[in-house]
């Protein structure tokens, strides 16, 4: 993919990738997809993937973006990796809490929070 | 903005198109926004919305592909209405399983209906599961 079609901003922390949304809002399915297939990509290429997803720039998202970040999950998980998710807004995170994704994610007040737990 | 309850809704049709189902969105939005609804609230009604668009077209008309979907809306000092139609086969809306018990968490697909409740004051399913009515109270502040 070209990088310059990336819905994502990808970068190397120690080998912790942290990835960052370039839409403010996670509503289209298409763009969801892609979203989904560039992670899995990431996930894919190490033995033991340790991801940062930073929610700074979403605004809104969708169940279908929810859907693909539980099919991110799973993934990582089964190659031992480790996800964090950070930096999500209030009116975000209270839909992971009504829909109890709260429970299944780790979920870091800061790309910074989630970055040292992982260093650790 | 109208203040009378019985204003006609804004009528729009959505072709299972990403741009169709966002400017319709964004144009229902606008006037949420118009009428000093706050974030919260458009929030609510944008994710709520898209939710049951997506039902319709991807669920409603997974065998109707060329054909749009209707979407409905007014904008009142007090609430806004908003109703989605398609005409596809139907559901049952009370027997899609609980998304939030833990044997369900893992599962990718399955909580638009449970934001859209969520998130809207009310939301009724004509009988056949084919059309939604969902309300947005403005909260009411607190002096």
């Amino acid at each position: 993919m070209d990088a310059a079609d990336s819905r994502l901003r990808i970068k190397d922390e120690d080998g912790i990738t942290v990835v960052e949304f370039i839409d403010r809002n996670i509503l289209d399915e298409a763009n969801i997809q892609q979203i989904g297939d560039e992670i899995s990509s990431i996930i894919d290429e190490r033995d033991t993937p340790r991801l940062v997803v930073s929610f700074a720039n979403v605004e809104h998202l969708s169940s279908a973006a929810l859907g693909t970040m539980i099919t991110i999950n799973s993934k990582i998980r089964q190659k031992n990796g480790d996800l964090r998710l950070a930096d999500i807004d209030p009116q975000i995170y209270e839909v992971f809490v009504i829909t109890k994704l709260n429970k299944l994610f780790n979920i870091h007040d800061s790309s910074q929070e989630a970055l040292e737990v992982l260093r650790a | 903005m109208s203040t009378d309850p019985d204003t006609p809704m804004t009528r729009a049709e959505v072709m299972p198109a990403p741009n169709a189902k966002r400017e319709a969105i964004d144009r229902l939005v606008a006037e949420a926004e118009a009428a000093s609804y706050p974030t919260a609230a458009v929030f609510a009604v944008r994710l709520a919305v898209e939710e049951a668009l997506t039902n319709a077209i991807n669920h409603g008309h997974a065998e109707l592909p060329d054909e749009p979907v209707e979407l409905a809306w007014r904008v009142l000092p007090d609430r806004i209405d908003v109703e989605v139609v398609d005409h596809g086969p139907g559901f049952d809306p009370d027997g899609s399983p609980d998304p939030t018990l833990d044997e369900n968490l893992e599962n990718p697909a399955g909580r638009g209906l449970m934001l859209m409740r969520a998130y809207m004051t009310s939301v009724e399913h004509s009988p056949t599961g084919n059309a939604v009515k969902m309300t947005y109270y403005r909260p009411r502040e607190i002096a």
